[in-house]
């Protein structure tokens, strides 16, 4: 059986209008992702993730701007709304980020059913009753292991990790089939991130979402649910493949390096030197000619400084960005 | 000579107490718990634990940030409290968790790293200066003319951790406590920004704190390591000791829980 395609994003280019310049953080950027499945997105610090989430969802609240492309949601074609269209049916209905952290975006001042209330009705312009809405959101919280009480505290008195589920079962409210987490995990002790993987994997296995794109720039807590994995540098995608690909047979030299960075939990290690990748990520204001990795690449030909590689299917769904795989 | 004679700081049955709530009349929190351990020259210790365990509390204790509840901290033999502060953080610097925190959004980065300088005896000449500046910043793989310019805001968390290094590199200090310095950078710069911490301690001789909750990351570059739990040390050793025999079920626990790259957790729907 053929999956159904939830997103289709095809060729998105856009950034940030700085006065007297235009920073494209996002350059020619396509990604697909089907029914049930679980995306993985890594990238240094920078590189474009959190910019290319927001300009798939249509989030283009300025500075931000998309130049080009088109970013198709469970058959709606997001650009085609205005963005007044986009909160009503899109965002939280369809799609829902939650972005980074998000840990701190609760309102101290706010019990978390208040929060709740907002959310919801925000969405509709006849809203449920106070006690539909209650209803609902005791049966999520249930679902995700949240005790039903959380509704009723401050966010001040609960644990990180509650708070973390909180925010996964206020996004997830209004059962949106399409859910992007923005580096849910980079302000979390290793325990708690835990907890959070295992509670995205359960909101995909449930099918209580359809669809998951997990942001991150640790691999190794990607690898931990996601069957794919997308690898961004400098506002491109290099490569696109299932995530036992990408780890154990990288085609990018971008990514070969990056795998050779990841530092293992064995005691030698102590004695070695792990090399990193030498010199600096480029300017997006200025990037380097040709393929945007040349001056750091270690097989770089005369070819890779005058035209840049397309991203193409290299290899059966295996897609990558290289002079070395596109003969 | 004994260990704690070569201690170059030194932190004493060190306890730090919380009131929260209205003037301080609801809850204690103890966030450090009589805690006592040493950092000796040219050493990198290590200091684990989960969120809210008191790492940051003791960081902010030894940089005198805080006053503890009780307890002594000694740099050098001396109670940090007897040292001015200028002179103490000429010596013991930090870079914390939250890069945007430590930066004043108001400044435009060149100016923030050049108030350093105030902290030298001496008068620095603007194009040392400008020198140092822009050393500090190619060590640690950012260019000078791209971040000099701009304002924290405008930058990435993985820019600013780099940038507060940088500062910590014109400074120059004994003591570096790092705190959860790479939370925001990919591997491949995370192996970078590690191997300058490693270089710091084993050529320059500098003593490094480094706080983490990624029990890798602190065996790659620590020589020995403390494991909190709620406040108080529950282990402490090499890093080898550690790894092989953990004793407490929490340190068990961090090293089942750290993603790793050829591992899947394995998830049992319930
Ligand atoms: N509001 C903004 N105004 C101007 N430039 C911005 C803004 N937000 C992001 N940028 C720039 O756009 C580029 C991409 O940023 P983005 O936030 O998408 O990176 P990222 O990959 O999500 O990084 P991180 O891992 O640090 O979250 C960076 O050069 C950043 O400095
Ligand atoms: N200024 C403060 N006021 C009240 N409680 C605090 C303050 N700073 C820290 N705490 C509490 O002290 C404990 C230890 O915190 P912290 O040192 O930040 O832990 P870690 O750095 O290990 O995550 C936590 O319970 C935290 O909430
Ligand atoms: S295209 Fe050339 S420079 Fe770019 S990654 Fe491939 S080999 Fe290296
Ligand atoms: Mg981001
Ligand atoms: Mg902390």
């Amino acid at each position: 059986m053929k999956m159904s395609l939830v997103l289709e994003a095809r060729h998105i280019e856009g950034g940030y209008d700085l006065g007297s310049s235009f920073l494209k953080a996002v350059d020619d950027c396509s990604l697909y992702a089907y029914e049930g499945e679980m995306l993985g997105v890594a990238g240094e610090s920078g590189c474009g993730k959190s910019t290319l989430a927001k300009l798939i969802m249509g989030l283009t609240k300025p500075p931000l701007r998309l130049v080009k492309g088109k970013s198709i949601i469970d058959d709606i074609d997001v650009y085609k709304l205005s963005w007044n269209e986009r909160k009503k049916i899109l965002w939280g209905k369809v799609v829902t980020m939650i972005p980074q952290a998000s840990m701190n975006a609760l309102n101290p001042t706010k019990k978390i059913k208040d929060v709740v209330f907002d959310v919801v009705r925000e969405k509709y312009s006849t809203p449920p009753s106070k006690s539909e809405i209650l209803d609902m959101a005791k049966k999520r919280f249930d679902e995700i292991g949240l005790d039903p009480v959380a509704l009723d505290m401050y966010p001040i008195e609960l644990s990180g990790g509650m708070k973390q589920r909180a925010i996964i079962a206020i996004s997830t409210l209004l059962n949106p089939s399409f859910l992007i987490a923005d580096e849910p995990t980079s302000a979390l002790d290793v325990s708690t991130q835990k907890l959070l993987l295992e509670l995205l994997y359960m909101l995909i296995k449930r099918n209580i979402v359809k669809t998951l794109i997990f942001i991150s720039h640790d691999i190794a807590t990607l690898r931990q649910i996601c069957d794919k994995m997308c690898i961004m540098y400098a506002g491109k995608i290099l490569e696109i493949s299932d995530t036992e690909d990408v780890i154990n047979r990288p085609l990018h030299p971008y990514t070969e390096k990056l795998m050779e960075s990841v530092i293992p939990l064995i005691p030698s290690i102590r004695k070695k030197t792990l090399k990193g990748i030498p010199g600096a990520p480029p300017n997006l204001l200025n990037p380097p000619s040709g393929c945007r990795f040349h001056p750091r690449c270690r097989y770089a030909m005369p070819l890779c400084k005058e035209k840049e590689p397309p991203l193409r299917e290299a290899k059966k769904g295996r897609f990558v960005s290289c002079w070395l795989h596109l003969g | 000579m004994n260990m704690k004679e070569e201690a170059l700081l030194r932190v004493e049955n060190l306890t730090k107490i919380f009131k929260t709530g209205f003037l301080g009349k609801g809850e204690k929190i103890i966030a450090v718990n009589d805690v006592s351990f040493f950092l000796k020259k040219g050493e990198v210790l290590s200091l684990i634990g989960e969120s809210g365990s008191g790492k940051t509390t003791i960081a902010r204790l030894i940089l005198k940030l805080l006053k503890p509840t009780s307890g002594r901290i000694y740099y050098e033999d001396t109670d940090i409290w007897e040292i001015s502060d200028k002179a103490y953080w000429r010596k013991v610097q930090a870079i914390f968790q939250d890069p945007y925190a430590s930066f004043n959004s108001f400044y435009k980065v060149e100016r923030t790293l050049k108030n350093v300088f105030k902290l030298f005896p001496d008068k620095v000449s603007e194009g040392e200066k400008d020198k140092k500046v822009h050393e500090a910043l190619e060590k640690i793989g950012l260019n000078p003319k791209e971040v000099l310019g701009k304002h924290p805001f405008e930058l990435s968390g993985g820019q600013m951790q780099r940038l507060l290094l940088a500062r910590c590199l014109i400074i120059d200090p004994e003591v570096i406590i790092a705190d959860e310095p790479t939370s925001m950078v990919d591997a491949s710069m995370r192996v970078i920004l590690l191997n300058i911490f490693k270089e710091l301690s084993k050529k320059a001789d500098k003593s490094i704190i480094f706080i983490t909750h990624d029990i890798s990351q602190a065996f790659y570059i620590s020589d020995r390591v403390l494991v909190m739990y709620r406040g108080r040390i529950v282990e402490n050793g090499p890093v080898e000791q550690i790894l092989f025999s953990p004793q407490h079920p929490y340190t068990k626990r961090l090293i089942s829980d750290v993603p790793k790259l050829h591992e899947k957790f394995k998830f049992t729907l319930t």
